[in-house]
């Protein structure tokens, strides 16, 4: 029967309430532990594919009569269209649409940020419409851009209203408090730069369109679309087969989309409309630039008696503000509290979702600044971390549905003890030294979102789900659930996702939430056939349901007897057994979280600057692990983004233009594999009791947070200099190390208590 | 009127001066394997060799090419590399990939068992956003099985 229950759903930090429906029992999880197929190393399924060039991206989408789009974007950070002539445009070669801020919503004649479109042609060729772009004539009026986040908050020109959370009493801890130390902690804006651009395909057909676009939510797309056209949601067709990547910035369907369907229904050919690398890196979303005035104030026995701070989120045009204050808040078991955070509106390209957003940078000024109290305390780091270890969640009081912190931890000793000998390996010029960083998130998924599973007679099964992978593996991990769950082997399940006109609902993949969410629909679709296909056995080979089971490809009895699963399978012929699966709720009043720690070391040189991390170990609870070398894969993928995120990445912009000026892969500087430490990746698989039939929780986004300040406090293990500021260039080091030495020779006395 | 040696296949075709032979291989030939993620040089995504040697075919004008083999992914399909890449899992988003094989390929070709240093080397130049570096030298190194 179906029921209707209430449930919390959480996506990068905001939660919302939802009704759904349950209409299966839930089952029990399987036992702790790798499996026949699930918790195996399983390489991808589609590798092959992928690696051979065959598998087709959006990029490679050709239809007949495509045309190409190109976009008139501002090169002004704030300036009014006072006049805009298309004519010249629409004569030039080739060009057969041309549009403006007049004619749709998404283009604009008061661009608030460079890069912010303005115009957009449709052409043959994109050589064409690009040429024709060119010949729009615009007379731009100039207007004084805002960039200073401050300044900004001043003004109050706010994205969103600031907030304030206060628990216990802030002041009362600092007076309660032996030591006290405040800093001052920024982040840089860094770009996704996925190597597939943001683009997409819009294709007006059999009344309605389809739309071929790079995203990470085909459902979000699909609601986005109708509602601009006024279509009926199933007359929107939402397809992305193989996606080159997104990092979080591909959850909407962008200014490209509206852009490609306007065009392509103007002109009644399908259009493309794809951003260009240097448009990727203005006009495509970013991870928004922090300042945190933060304090930590301690008992001499290290425990936290207040945590506090200012966060000011200096966020683009758009975008939204994410939880800069959230480690703070949720890490440790300090009772008083005082946070502020203001969402700072500039004349900057809009924010977009990358990676554990806000906390990435919030773990930053967090772990670096408890590292500062526990030199001033002189406890041991690791030590002063789990004096304030928190129980349950200290936000509203829940329970954690799993918390295996503590077990991180205690992985962590071995490699924390090296300290010592790593310090004593430096040479010369080269000081080495150890640092860690704990990590907490979301990632527990939730509903809706559901799976169909066919089997045929040949007993192979198909899953089907209009989900998308986006490149972490996402669709060999259904294979070895609905695998596990059929007992049968990974290469007799096959997956067909990516196309909302061919399967069910399915999450947007952000959020860390595609396993935990789509997985449980997957094994509930799986399970439902098997149960169908056990049914029909007991009829068959006249036997009882409860003591038929599907393994190796048989059906087993309790009593010794076994079947090929083709002696029932085949006896249907065309028939297929189809069972379907939905995603059950979250666990009531509980918080369901990820949790980690990391171990870097780093050598300095102090007559340079220069920075090179030579080991990074990374022990994290993401409760069970699906696919042992995919998990792997996606640790090494954070920590690697993390190093760019902490050595060598910065969008740099003109601080009196507002003008970008890293627009290419050879000013933005991405790592290669020539900078990549040794990783040493350790998961503690646990499934979390309480979370769905699977018991995983996500693991996309937990590896990258604590990279920033597990290196910054190897920095200052190695050379004594508190590096406050992202990216740690050599120019910022040597600031840093300059400070350090002036603050050895103050008297001793006048430093700050 | 240009001939171009792909994979051990000849072709005949027009192409105005200035075009790219990634848009040659690409649009005129549909050789989709080639990937453009950058378009001007930086990435390596659209890496191809010509007589063994990778070049960036996003800023290689068609016109220069001349009578030099062109090899692309298409052409390495079966080369042991393709499985040692899967096998290893030195793929997340897949796009880069074709380039990184095709840079590999050229390394494996002139020293079949390089050294760490010898793979970063000859790698460095091919960008993976997604961070599958780590299993792109494993990758190289097992190769051979």
């Amino acid at each position: 029967m179906a029921r209707l229950i209430k449930t919390e759903k959480e996506v990068e930090g905001r939660y919302t309430e939802q009704w759904i429906v349950v209409d299966e029992d839930a089952l029990d999880q399987w036992p702790e532990g790798p499996l026949e197929v699930v918790g195996q190393a399983v390489p991808r399924i589609d590798g092959h594919d992928r690696a051979r060039g065959l598998a087709g991206y959006t990029a490679d989408v050709r239809l007949p009569g495509l045309l190409q789009a190109a976009v008139l974007r501002s090169p002004h950070a704030h300036a009014r269209v006072r006049s805009i002539d298309l004519s010249r445009a629409l004569a030039a070669d080739g060009v057969r649409a041309a549009i403006g801020p007049d004619d749709i919503e998404g283009l604009t004649d008061e661009p608030a940020y460079m890069g912010a479109p303005v115009a957009a042609v449709a052409a043959d060729t994109f050589g064409q419409a690009r040429a024709a772009v060119w010949l729009i004539e615009v007379e731009w009026e100039e207007l004084e851009p805002l960039l200073d986040p401050d300044e900004a908050v001043k003004q109050g020109s706010l994205l969103d209203e600031s907030e304030t959370y206060e628990r216990g009493d802030f002041e009362r801890g600092l007076v309660e408090a032996d030591a006290v130390v405040e800093a001052e902690y920024r982040t840089q804006v860094v770009l996704h730069n996925a190597l597939e651009t943001h683009q997409s395909i819009a294709h007006w057909e059999d009344g309605g369109v389809t739309i071929y676009i790079s995203t990470q939510y085909i459902w979000g797309v699909r609601a986005a679309v109708a509602k601009l056209t006024g279509l009926p949601q199933d007359k929107v067709r939402v397809i992305c087969l193989a996606m080159g990547g997104g990092f979080g910035a591909k959850n909407s369907p962008g200014d490209y989309t509206p852009i490609a369907v306007e065009l392509a229904k103007r002109t009644g050919q399908p259009v493309r409309c794809a951003l260009t690398r240097r448009e990727e890196n203005v006009a495509a979303g970013n991870r928004n630039a922090t300042i945190q005035r933060i304090t930590a104030a301690a008992r001499a026995d290290g425990i936290l008696t207040a945590l506090g701070g200012e966060f000011v989120n200096a966020i683009g045009h758009g975008g939204w503000s994410s939880s800069t204050e959230g480690p703070m808040q949720m890490l440790y078991a300090c009772e008083n509290m005082r946070t502020v955070k203001h969402s700072a509106k500039l004349n900057l390209p809009p924010m977009a979702a990358f990676r554990a957003p806000g906390f990435v940078e919030g773990t930053f000024g967090l772990e670096c600044l408890l590292d500062e109290l526990a030199a001033k305390l002189d406890i041991d780091p690791l030590e002063l971390r789990r004096r304030n270890y928190a129980d349950s969640d200290r936000l509203d009081e829940r329970p954690f549905s799993s918390k295996q912190l503590a077990e991180c931890y205690r992985r962590a000793e071995p490699h924390w003890a090296r300290r010592d000998e790593v310090r004593a390996s430096s040479f010369g010029p080269w000081k080495r030294g150890v640092g860690l960083a704990s990590q907490i998130w979301y990632g527990g998924g939730g509903p809706p979102s559901y799976a169909w599973v066919r089997v045929g007679s040949d007993g192979h099964a198909q899953v089907v789900t209009a989900m998308q992978d986006i490149g972490t593996g996402s669709r060999t991990a259904m294979a070895q659930i609905a695998a596990e769950e059929l007992g049968i082997p990974i290469d007799h399940v096959h997956v067909s996702l990516g196309d909302s006109a061919r399967g069910p609902y399915s999450t947007l993949s952000a959020g860390s939430s595609t396993i935990p969410s789509m997985g449980p629909a997957t094994r509930a679709a799986a399970a439902d056939a098997k149960r169908q296909i056990i049914e029909i056995a007991a009829q068959r080979f006249d036997v009882e349901e409860r003591v038929l089971d599907l393994k190796g490809g048989k059906i087993v009895s309790a009593d010794g007897g076994s079947w090929d699963l083709t002696e029932i399978t085949g006896l249907l012929e065309d028939a297929q057994i189809l069972g379907k699966g939905a995603r059950g709720p979250n666990p009531t009043g509980m918080r369901v979280l990820t949790f980690g720690v990391q171990v870097a070391e780093v050598a300095v040189d102090v007559e340079t600057g220069e920075v090179r991390v030579d080991k990074i170990v990374a022990i994290h609870d993401v409760g069970r692990v699906i696919n042992t070398l995919g998990a792997s894969s996606q640790v090494e993928g954070g920590i690697i983004q993390g190093l760019g995120h902490t050595l060598s990445e910065e969008r740099l912009m003109d601080p009196a233009s507002g003008r970008i000026l890293t627009q290419t892969l050879d000013t933005y500087k991405l790592p290669t594999i020539a900078d990549v430490p040794e990783i040493v990746i350790d998961l503690v698989d646990v499934p979390d009791p309480h979370l769905t039939n699977l018991g995983a929780k996500g693991l996309g986004e937990p590896p990258i947070i604590p990279v920033a300040a597990a290196i910054a406090n190897a920095i200052r293990d190695a050379t004594g200099a508190d590096v406050r500021s992202l990216p740690i260039s050599r120019e910022e080091l040597l600031k840093a190390l300059r400070e350090a030495e002036a603050k050895k020779r103050e008297p001793v006395g006048t430093a700050a208590s | 009127m240009i001939e171009l040696d792909v994979n051990g296949q000849r072709y005949e075709l027009e192409a105005p001066v200035g075009r790219s032979l990634a848009d040659v291989l690409r649009d005129d030939l549909g050789l989709i394997g080639t990937k453009i993620a950058c378009g001007e040089g930086h990435c390596g995504a659209c890496t191809v060799q010509l007589d063994g040697v990778p070049v960036l075919s996003c800023i290689t004008l068609v016109h220069t090419v001349g009578s030099r083999k062109i090899t692309t992914i298409e052409g390495l399909r079966d080369h042991p590399l393709v499985d040692a890449f899967v096998v290893a899992d030195a793929l997340q988003c897949g796009f880069c990939t074709p380039g990184q094989i095709v840079s590999a390929s050229a390394l494996v070709a002139a020293n079949p068992s390089p050294s760490k240093d010898e793979i970063r080397h000859a790698m460095a130049g091919n960008l993976c956003r997604c961070g599958t570096y780590p299993k792109i030298e494993e990758a190289i190194q097992a190769w051979q099985g």
